[in-house]
């Protein structure tokens, strides 16, 4: 029984994307309710994907029925399934946001939301390593037109960074695909795997050369050291609702890099056996700590979120580049909670920013924000939950992080690195909120100074308010639903780690045998 | 012919390289679409360089052309032309915004 819901978190937004191209011209209303709609449903099919994975097996779809390692599969496992989900929930909450005025701004916003949903939820799902390339060009595309939305000097420069390097990154890509398929003989992710653990060995250096040249384009989409400069200003520029949405592109660069390595290059591999245990717990740590000194040295709100974005990607391939178990389960518990809790960050840093009309989001002493109860309320539980901080999940998922990796030779490194970014991140967060609310200018109390009758923002109205809430009260669901969670994530890193699952999903029972039995015969 | 190939494929590379180093938006687009064509080549390569085989599989052939870089080249290239057209438009708008085509939108300081 082929289960046809897996394709819809796809079709859905590319059909709804279409149609939305197609009457730019309505009024902005009814493109709200179909944006809001489409991503309301993808929500809930997101929902019933992620139900359906946690009681079964791996499931794989196979379009226009072609026999398997010739055809493109769709691939749900419990990891895929949980990722579409926190896509899902970001996107419609980044949606709501976004209508209540960003979306004014230009007029291709809704269409290119929806296609960015469709490039983000493809590369999650499938299990064909050219088609991951697809799927890549149209994310990137999509988060083209979003980074460039609304215009302005700034976001064009940060945006001809940001395109300029993404189509180097292309070409890269395709480079070690071609290797690959020229050696293998394959794209199918399962089936490239079973060939790797029996590619001769002459050929080892140029696959290992084809896996590293992958994992540099991976490193480029999630950020890690030498190639995140293009981060802060992508993201520290473009208005709020997509670089909130953008919390969760960089973690299409984690999910690859733990795919690929985990399914092509394991340890089952062969030639190409283990390749990157070597590189990428040293790199995530370069860039824990490059993120954690732009949280410290930036002087402005959307700058250090941005380099929060950075300091989640660290820690994440940190964690999962001890390539255990265990740690990969306890990564899985940190991602939902770090994606969530940053983009919430984006979005109550906007909050702030429009009623600081002389200051913005900077760090300098400026008039009172005109809401300051409720604001310095949404920070102080945002900040909270990113430093890491006992009350909400980031403290539960770090420790779960730090106790797993405890026997791993690096963790020394690793918890230096972690605990000492946690310690600066929260003096850099305490420092952003008590100059934005505590650090005000002279004569602007309500009782004594004149002043307060300038303009200062918009007054917001709950709904305004409530995105951003929604997104922050996730973290407390998180620790309330810890156990369930921690059992999914144990199960999802089993399937994650092991890929004989995978495979026998994709392939078929007993094609998982060379792997198991290289010497192949008996 | 392997090696005549291959260095055109070292030296388109090589090109681009340099092109997109210039860091204004004219070279870099040229270097750009440079490395777009060289990867073209380098993709149709993956199915081997061959002669006279038949592009479909029929009974009394036992070898034939790989159809599957064909397929893969023609996405590449419809995927990159697409973006080469954005990013000339984003260079553009860049140009009428910030005033300058360097890459960084600023002008470079003059050596002192």
């Amino acid at each position: 029984m082929i289960n046809h819901l897996i394709v819809g978190p796809l079709l859905l937004p590319l059909l709804v994307g279409t149609v939305i191209v197609l009457n730019t011209n309505q009024p902005i209303a009814r493109l709200r309710i179909l944006g809001l709609s489409s991503c309301l449903a993808v929500l809930v099919m997101a929902g019933i994907l992620l139900f359906q994975s946690a009681q079964g097996p791996i499931q794989s779809y196979v379009l226009g029925d072609w026999p398997t390692p010739f055809g493109i599969v769709m691939v749900l496992d419990r990891l895929s399934a949980m990722m579409l989900f926190i896509t899902a929930l970001l996107a419609l909450l980044c949606l709501a946001y976004a209508a209540r005025g960003t979306d004014r701004q230009g007029k291709n916003f809704h269409a290119l939301f929806q296609f960015q949903l469709l490039g983000i939820n493809g590369a999650f799902l499938t299990g064909d390593i050219f088609n991951l390339f697809v799927f890549f060009e149209i994310m990137l595309l999509s988060s083209y037109g979003l980074v460039l939305h609304g215009g302005g000097n700034r976001r064009t420069r940060a945006g001809m960074h940001y395109v300029m390097l993404n189509l180097v990154g292309s070409s890269i890509f395709l480079v070690g695909v071609g290797i690959l398929y020229s050696l293998l003989g394959t794209l199918n992710m399962a089936d490239l795997a079973v060939r790797m653990s029996q590619a001769p060995a002459e050929n080892a250096a140029l696959l290992q050369a084809a896996g590293l040249i992958l994992f540099a384009v991976f490193a480029l989409k999630a950020a890690l050291l030498p190639l995140c400069f293009w981060l802060p200003d992508a993201y520290g520029f473009t208005s709020a609702p997509v670089a909130a949405l953008f919390a969760v592109m960089t973690k299409v660069g984690v999910y690859v890099i733990l795919r690929v390595y985990c399914l092509i290059f394991s340890e089952f591999a062969g030639v190409g056996a283990n390749l990157l245990s070597a590189w990428l717990l040293p790199a995530a740590l370069i860039t824990l700590a490059a993120g954690t000194a732009g949280v410290a040295g930036s002087r402005d709100l959307r700058r250090i979120t941005a380099y929060l974005v950075i300091v989640s990607v660290g820690t994440l391939l940190a964690v999962i580049g001890t390539f255990q178990r265990e740690a990969i389960a306890a990564a899985i518990v940190y991602l939902p909670h770090t994606t969530l809790m940053t983009a919430g960050m984006f979005l109550v840093a906007d909050l702030i920013q429009r009623q600081r009309p002389d200051a913005g989001s900077g760090l300098t002493p400026d008039r009172p924000v005109g809401q300051p109860t409720l604001l310095g309320l949404l920070f102080l539980a945002a900040a909270v939950a990113i430093a890491g901080l006992p009350p909400l999940s980031g403290f539960f998922a770090k420790v779960m992080m730090l106790m797993t990796v405890k026997d791993n030779a690096g963790a020394p490194w690793i918890w230096g690195m972690v605990l000492g970014g946690g310690l600066l991140t929260l003096m850099a967060l305490g420092r952003a909120g008590s100059v934005i609310f505590w650090k005000l200018l002279p004569g602007d109390d309500p009782e004594t100074g004149p002043e307060n009758t300038r303009d200062s923002g918009p007054v917001y109205a709950l709904a305004d308010l409530f995105p951003a809430a929604a997104l922050l009260a996730i973290s407390p669901l998180l620790v309330l639903f810890g156990g369930m969670i921690t059992e999914f994530a144990f199960a999802a890193a089993d399937h994650v780690i092991n890929p004989v699952h995978y495979i026998e999903a994709v392939l078929g029972p007993d094609r998982s045998l060379p792997l198991l039995y290289p010497s192949g015969g008996e | 012919m392997e090696w005549l190939v291959s260095a055109c494929f070292g030296v388109m590379i090589a090109c681009g390289v340099y092109l997109v180093l210039r860091a204004r938006t004219f070279p870099v687009i040229l270097g750009l679409t440079l490395m777009g064509y060289a990867v073209n080549l380098f993709l149709f390569l993956t199915g081997r360089l061959t002669t006279n085989l038949p592009d479909i599989i029929s009974g009394n052939q036992t070898r034939y052309a790989d159809p599957l870089p064909q397929a893969l080249v023609l996405t590449a290239i419809v995927i990159g032309f697409a973006m080469i057209a954005f990013v000339v438009v984003l260079s553009l708008r860049a140009l009428g915004e910030l005033d300058t085509d360097h890459v960084d939108g600023q002008q470079e300081k003059p050596p002192s």
